[in-house]
């Protein structure tokens, strides 16, 4: 824990410079994971677990060098298996490695293990994962948000300082929040989905996860770039994300959209919202009340978009090529239907008829076709709202704190709320942050950063000033022993 | 048909695979013949996260292409996917082109002068092969074809008969050669066609219910069906009956058609753009260079060979069956030599030589100055047309000019005339029978005594000048 508490660039300095053992920290980040599953209520934020570090044999050195990072279960990763959360892919091994992940080792870090995750990234509490729920650290009876949730448990739990996710609807920003840490998705395109596992491809993004906001820019600077593997990877170069950590917000121009403070939002929520725009003011930035008229149509049109896209991207699991095959099938449609429909979840069952559906002829244009334009006017609104000179736009993460394990799983349409202020962010493919912003009743809750396409750096020192002026929410408390939260 | 009130409407979907040599999205070879499931990679096996990144040189074919059946290319299309299951189709779904295509609105003209609309043209990746009789008991998948680069060619129902389908497809395979965008192998499936077919009243212009015959691995297979469609429709009509809309299978060895499906319950395949794709975005400029590289089609090239050079229609085809091979025999024509002459050759003795391998048109050895060289020895008389073979031979092998092997290898015809009255001499004297009876009227003997004296010179003899003293020899001794 000692190690993993200093920030990564720091500690990474240290491992460089020869005055830390390379896989000392990863050691710890294990030890910790012991540590944090014994009793009654394990958090279970891993499905796999690393060798010991010592068996990696990649660079040592670089800006992650022998830093424990924990990777969410959708990016294929060598020496792992991959699973997305799902019995259908249980036990299977990529052939290859994402991206990401290579971009990882090249920088010296160390892959500790891979995340627990709703399946298929389809979820906001990791409570739909083939392997169990992830319980959140701060309190062990509830969520910690998802679909990432095991890479922001593990963050939260001290055991890894930073982590990958991807983001979807706010799959890495609504765990943040729910877990008191820092998660960012960068812009569509920023980072390369190649090895990532798609879920809906023209929303999916690799999002990084850190105790800190520098924590995280170190990892999205170390991950993020071209890659020609991906052709929605954009070949522009990355702004030095942890130096913008220091830039300070004196005269910045921070948007509040109306349609994210409505008057159903938790009071808790809503005050420490307030206290954070006070304190970005207090920071030097000015306040600009905006409007974002279509964000009403996000919920709707990513509920069909996604949906559509994971309908065809889910197609390949068919029990032929890898993965779950049912065994008994006496022709090859049984052996689709048997294998698909043992293989998958109710959410992932629910969501590949609800797109197969969306994109059937007769209803395609009544609902893919609508959602599109749907998209487009909700980007239209981040556009014409940036080009009006706001340089940030500050709203709560999710309308609520951490809920209770259970609570929504048999509510699909309160289950889906909670990425109500999220999706808007992935409709239009702009960068957005969560940030801790206090507790409640000893709950984290995150505010939400987002700018426009690129502006990944104009997100981190606003989120570094917030961090700076708030404090940060501390640590739940570290298990001791064999005891339970 | 012809004295029918009927008329048959043929409409053809003609699938050719791209000669790039390598996958669509990925960079597997293309190459026929590899074992199976070798020429594989995470992209094209649908591996968990793995995505497509189009080849730029397969769109430059695919352009082409359109551009010589003289489309309309968008400047924006958009790759769909096209969603079903099957065992051999990996990702669930083929990457193809739907609601916003390559290119529209082209045309060929036939033989006979009418001119068929094209409907679009659009790019797509193949399926993997499934294996029904590798192994008793289970389908085997073979995945090399996977996402092998294809076009496929929609013409409008503009063809009247399964000749004229017949000459369309001719013409497209052609076209497709001659510009190298396919090698149009029909039997490694290269070129695969599907044909739409009705019938309606003569003149007409309703749409009545078609079906679409699969399989049609022949041009002949393509006329064959056709007719026998045509007949089974025609029939169908007689009898007072309505053609349903199906799909069915041409059945080769039986000369028949089968129903393979009924069209109503067809598959929605919920096309939609692929998100992994950005839209194919063609700049002005690109497609003007293509074009501009297109240069003269075989149509029009085909008639000035004939017009130009005055060569029959059959060396015209042969001749202008593929670029460089017609920019090949105009070289050679260019150093001077008669247009005929070289067209033997070429379609000749230098075909040969290049279907064997042992040379390209390409080789130092074959090019079109040192065949000119040869031709001259030829025209000279230094070379008798069988040596020349020879010497063509020499040089694809070792790429030496014709002069070096023609003296290396002793080749020379001899002309001499006290040499040549020699060997006339000695076979007059050593066939005394066969003189006798030439000199009693039986001339074909001729071709005998020639053939005598050839074989005496080892073949270097001067075949026209033996003629005339071999002629001189025995007429003169006739008395
Ligand atoms: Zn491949």
């Amino acid at each position: 824990m000692t190690a993993n508490a200093a920030g990564v660039a720091a500690r990474a300095a240290e491992v460089r410079s020869g005055r830390l053992a390379w896989g000392s920290m990863a050691a710890e980040a294990l030890e910790a994971q012991g540590a944090w599953e014994q009793g009654a209520a394990p958090l279970n934020a891993f499905i796999a677990l690393g060798p010991h570090a010592d068996r990696q044999r990649r660079p040592r050195d670089g800006p992650l060098a022998g830093i424990p990072v924990a990777v969410k279960d959708n990016l294929v990763t060598g020496g792992f298996p991959t699973t997305c959360g799902s019995r259908i892919l249980e036990g299977f091994r990529s052939p290859y490695e994402a991206t990401a992940v290579r971009r990882l080792r090249r920088a010296g870090a160390v892959i500790v293990g891979k995340t627990n995750m709703d399946e298929f990234a389809m979820g906001s509490s990791t409570e739909n994962s083939a392997f169990g729920p992830t319980r959140n650290p701060w309190h062990r009876e509830r969520v910690p948000g998802g679909s990432s949730g095991g890479s922001a448990a593990a963050v939260a739990a001290g055991i890894v300082p930073v982590a990958l996710g991807s983001d979807t609807g706010g799959s890495v920003r609504q765990p943040a929040s729910f877990c008191g840490v820092v998660g960012i998705k960068p812009t569509y395109g920023r980072v390369s989905r190649y090895g990532l596992v798609a879920f809906a491809s023209s929303l999916d993004q690799v999002g990084a996860l850190g105790r800190t906001v520098r924590d995280a820019a170190t990892l999205l600077e170390v991950v993020s770039g071209h890659d020609p593997r991906d052709a929605t990877s954009v070949n522009r170069p990355v702004p030095p994300l942890a130096a913008a950590c220091e830039r300070g917000v004196r005269g910045l121009v921070v948007g509040v959209p109306r349609e994210y403070f409505p008057s159903g939002l938790d009071p808790v929520v809503g005050r420490l919202a307030e206290r954070a725009l006070r304190a970005l003011e207090g920071a030097g930035a000015e306040l600009r009340d905006v409007s974002l008229p279509h964000t009403r149509y996000a919920i709707p049109a990513y509920y069909i978009i996604a949906p559509a896209e994971a309908s065809s991207n889910l197609a390949r699991y068919d029990g032929v090529r890898f993965g779950r095959r049912c065994r008994d099938a006496d022709s090859t449609e049984r052996l689709y239907e048997l294998s698909r429909s043992e293989g998958f979840g109710t959410e992932v069952k629910r969501r590949i008829l609800l797109g197969t559906y969306a994109l059937s002829a007769g209803y395609y244009d009544a609902y893919y076709g609508r959602a599109q334009e749907a998209r487009a006017a909700v980007a239209r609104d981040f556009e014409r709202t940036f080009r009006d000179g706001v340089d940030v736009l500050f709203t709560p993460t999710s309308p609520t704190p951490a809920f209770r394990l259970g609570e929504r799983i048999h509510d699909p349409y309160r289950m889906y709320l909670s990425d109500v202020f999220t999706v808007t962010a992935n409709l239009a493919g702009v960068p957005a942050l969560s940030v801790p912003i206090g507790l409640a009743e000893g709950l984290p809750v995150g505010g939400q950063l987002m700018a426009a396409h690129w502006r990944e750096d104009t997100l981190l020192t606003a989120a570094a000033a917030l961090e700076a002026e708030l404090g940060t929410v501390g640590s739940p408390p570290v298990p001791s022993g064999a005891g339970t939260a | 048909m012809k004295d029918s009130p009927l008329e048959a409407v043929i409409g053809l979907e003609v699938h050719v695979q791209l000669d790039t040599g390598r996958k669509l999205f990925c960079a597997d070879s293309t190459a026929f013949g590899a074992p199976p499931n070798t020429a594989v990679c995470p992209v094209c096996l649908g591996l968990p996260g793995a995505l497509p990144v189009l080849d730029a040189g397969a769109v430059d074919l695919a352009l082409r292409a359109a551009l010589a059946l003289e489309c309309t290319i968008h400047p924006i299309s958009v790759f769909a996917r096209k969603n079903y299951f099957y065992p051999d189709l990996p990702k669930g779904y083929q990457i193809s082109q739907f609601e916003r295509p390559l290119a529209t609105r082209g045309a060929v003209e036939l033989d006979n002068g009418r001119r068929v609309r094209i409907r679009r043209v659009h790019m797509e990746e193949d399926a993997g092969k499934s294996l029904h009789d590798r192994f008793a008991s289970a389908t085997a998948v073979d995945l090399n074809r996977t996402g092998t680069p294809l076009i496929e060619i929609v013409s409008e129902p503009d063809l009247r008969s399964p000749g004229e389908a017949r000459s369309c497809l001719q013409h497209l395979k052609r076209l497709m050669e001659y510009l190298g965008i396919s090698d149009c192998n029909m039997e490694e499936g290269n070129l695969r066609v599907d044909a739409n077919v009705s019938l309606r009243k003569r003149g007409s212009e309703r749409l009545e219910a078609s079906t679409e015959v699969k399989n049609l691995n022949s041009f002949s297979a393509v006329e064959k069906a056709l007719g026998v469609e045509i007949k089974r429709q025609t029939r169908i009509r007689a009898e007072g009956g309505a053609v349903t809309r199906q799909t069915l299978l041409w059945d080769a060895a039986g000369g028949n058609v089968r129903v393979m499906r009924d069209k109503e319950d067809s598959q929605d395949y919920r096309y939609f753009p692929d998100p992994d794709l950005p839209p194919l975005v063609l700049s002005a400029a690109r497609v003007a260079s293509l074009r501009a590289g297109l240069g003269e089609l075989p149509r029009a090239k085909h008639e000035r060979f004939r017009r130009q050079y005055g060569l029959p229609a059959y060396d015209a085809d042969v001749l202008t069956s593929s670029r460089p091979l017609a920019d090949y025999y105009e070289a050679v024509v260019a150093c001077g030599r008669q247009p005929k002459t070289v067209s033997n050759w070429v379609m000749g003795p230098v075909l040969k030589t290049v279907k064997r391998g042992i040379a390209d048109l390409s080789s130092p050895g074959l090019a079109p100055g040192r065949l000119a060289e040869l031709l001259v020895l030829v025209d000279e008389g230094t070379l008798s047309a069988t040596a020349a073979k020879t010497v063509l031979a020499g040089m694809a092998r070792t790429g030496d000019p014709p002069g070096v092997i023609v003296r290396r290898e002793g080749l020379m015809q001899v002309r001499e005339d006290q040499v040549l009255a020699r060997w006339v001499t000695d076979v007059v004297t050593a066939h005394p029978e066969e003189v006798a009876r030439y000199r009693d009227g039986e001339t074909r003997l001729l071709g005998f005594l020639m053939g005598q004296v050839m074989r005496a010179s080892g073949r270097k003899a001067d075949p026209r000048r033996v003629n005339q003293l071999l002629r001189a020899a025995l007429d003169a001794d006739a008395g």
